[in-house]
């Protein structure tokens, strides 16, 4: 590798903040211990005080009370939390439905077809062309039985942003429980944790230069949420398993970094991609909303050729971006966002995610814009399909 | 840099060869792959003489192993007769290009496939083609065979996927032995219809799978 990798793919991962390791480091190789070892022996107490240090921290941050933040292996593992916990506290005691978008991302989307297969029903909302959850449709869809809405705050691939204040008022309403997957928002894009925006909330670090393997769950006061997964005693018995304090601490650190001013930085970068791109390349369809979307993601469909073959062209050339193609998922589908917001097989078939973070800049992102007519033009070149003239 | 390709397919993928379309083919053919949304275009010239290609080229809408396997197709097929041509096979063209990640075998069969019916096309245009045989179990598993197993890169004959085959009254009945909520059941369903029901007699197929 000769030069560094213009990396266009934050939303599947970040590169790690220096500072954010710095701040892990001591828990590595000096305070190694776990907090359950806190009444053993002093390394216990200090790891005790680093996990805590770390969930107030991150519970200042969110304006919530300590005891409601609990620490999680990450999104995928809170999402399952968020949605087993509730039906495994209130399947039998208050009904058996739960409601979710139809492009909640694979932890949640998945929790829901296990617990379909459990005897819960689970009701998929349709999105519009943006990927928008029709609100009255949410209305209508929730019954006395229903004990769980999830949607997800931002999506995953098209960045749509959810209006999360009026589902919540919603659920809020009907005295039925409300999850947010806010894995792609969370401190990009203001939720209002304390003034009620959710009952449990997902979030994560991998998305903001902080480590992997950490997340958490924010769980309000009250709720009903039983333990899903078997083990000790630890997250106030919630959430078995070692503490992973570095994960915390690094965690914690991850959240102080961000600042508005990056955020609105990298909100310019998507905002000049997405200008470029649709005015440069024909035969583009911008995927998802054109303001109300993740400041960080920009997803368009390059039509008559294949994501994935785009993907490896402009990994050639050292750019790193991802599509929704089915050549490209292990699982041989098609990216269950694009067909839900209407697409068919061929929008989904070429279309990349761009995803920016801290170290990219403006003179990567034309770059990439430049790569990008290159390679589609290339391709398009040897397609059967749409030839430009 | 990494690549999940060996060097010959990067190089079949960034420079393919015989690209475009021939005006007035001989024969021609486009296929498609219902699970992966993959589309290939090949084109034959022939020359009627000795029944050999003379010209073949190839366009595609698909992702690096489809592009890879429709230049290296093209490279093997051109001045073999068209027997020969039809007998090159998936194997051949996967070992040609340095071997091919199992998962993808499905959207570079399809080069091979495009580049036996461009043949077809061929021979149906020329009066060639031999007269139609009822379907029988035999030509149905047959079929099969280039149905992919993705989990393997192999086919669904040869992993022993299908428990099951009946014929009768034009209605094909395939038994599976995956379960029906598998990560691949549909693309497998989708690709065994799009195998099948082109067959002239056959008006119905049905595929069940183990649960």
């Amino acid at each position: 590798m000769t030069e560094k990798p213009v990396f266009l793919d934050n939303a599947a991962a970040t590169r790690v903040d220096e500072r954010v390791m710095e701040a892990m480091k001591p828990y590595f190789f000096d305070i190694y211990s776990v907090a359950s070892s806190e009444f053993g022996y002093s390394l216990g107490i200090e790891s005790r005080e680093a996990l805590e240090g770390a969930r107030k921290t991150l519970s200042n941050y969110i304006g919530a009370e300590e005891d409601e933040f609990v620490f999680t292996s990450g999104s995928t593992e809170s999402g399952n939390m968020a949605l087993k916990g509730v039906a495994l506290s209130l399947g039998e005691k208050k009904g058996k439905h739960i409601i979710i978008s139809g492009i909640e991302d694979f932890p949640v989307l998945h929790s829901a077809r296990a617990l379909e297969k459990q005897g819960f029903s689970v009701t998929y909302l349709d999105v519009d062309h943006e990927g928008f959850v029709d609100l009255d449709k949410l209305r209508d869809a929730i019954t006395d039985e229903t004990i769980l809405v999830s949607i997800q705050h931002a999506n995953q691939e098209i960045g749509t942003l959810q209006d999360i204040e009026t589902i919540s008022r919603i659920c809020r309403e009907r005295d039925v429980l409300f999850h947010t997957d806010a894995t792609h928002t969370f401190t990009r894009v203001p939720l209002d944790f304390n003034q009620g925006a959710a009952d449990l909330i997902t979030v994560s670090p991998h998305t903001i230069h902080g480590p992997k393997g950490i997340g958490g769950l924010y769980i309000r006061k009250g709720t009903p949420i039983a333990k899903w997964m078997d083990g000790g005693f630890q997250e106030f018995n919630l959430r078995a398993g070692l503490e992973n304090i570095p994960g915390a601490v690094g965690f914690a650190k991850a959240v102080e970094l961000v600042t508005e001013g990056e955020t609105k930085e990298i909100q310019s970068m998507r905002d000049h991609l997405i200008d470029r791109v649709l005015a440069e390349i024909p035969d583009t369809t911008l995927n998802g909303p054109r303001w109300k979307r993740a400041p960080q993601n920009a997803n368009i469909s390059f039509h008559f050729v294949e994501g994935e073959s785009i993907t490896l062209h402009l990994d050639m050339r050292g750019f790193a971006v991802s599509t929704g193609s089915a050549c490209f998922s292990r699982s041989l589908e098609a990216s269950h966002v694009i067909m839900g917001i209407g697409g068919d097989h061929e929008r989904a078939h070429g279309s990349i995610r761009y995803t920016m973070g801290r170290y990219n800049d403006m003179g990567e992102i034309n770059r990439a814009v430049d790569a990008m007519s290159e390679v589609v033009q290339q391709l398009r070149e040897i397609s059967p399909l749409g030839k430009t003239k | 840099m990494k690549f999940p390709y060996s060097e010959k397919v990067l190089e079949h993928f960034k420079h393919p060869r015989n690209v475009g379309k021939i005006e007035n083919p001989d024969g021609n053919a486009l296929e498609g792959s219902p699970a992966c949304g993959d589309m290939v275009a090949v084109y034959i010239k022939v020359d009627s003489d000795k029944n050999r290609i003379e010209d073949v080229k190839f366009e595609s809408y698909g992702c690096a192993s489809n592009i890879a396997t429709g230049s290296i197709i093209t490279e093997l097929a051109k001045g073999k007769t068209l027997d020969e041509a039809k007998k090159i096979d998936w194997k051949e063209a996967s070992e040609a290009l340095g071997g091919l990640p199992p998962i993808k075998a499905h959207c570079s069969v399809l080069a091979v496939e495009g580049l036996r019916s461009a043949i077809q096309n061929y021979e149906e245009r020329h009066g060639l083609v031999k007269e139609q045989k009822p379907t029988t179990v035999e030509i149905v598993r047959k079929r099969l065979k280039k149905v992919m197993n993705p989990l393997s890169g192999l086919d669904l004959v040869r992993t022993n996927l299908v428990t099951d085959v009946e014929v009768e009254g034009g209605v094909v009945r395939v038994v599976i032995d995956i379960p029906s909520g598998h990560q691949f059941a549909n693309n497998i369903r989708d690709e065994i219809l799009e195998k099948i029901e082109p067959l002239w007699d056959v008006n119905q197929v049905v595929v069940e799978f183990t649960e």
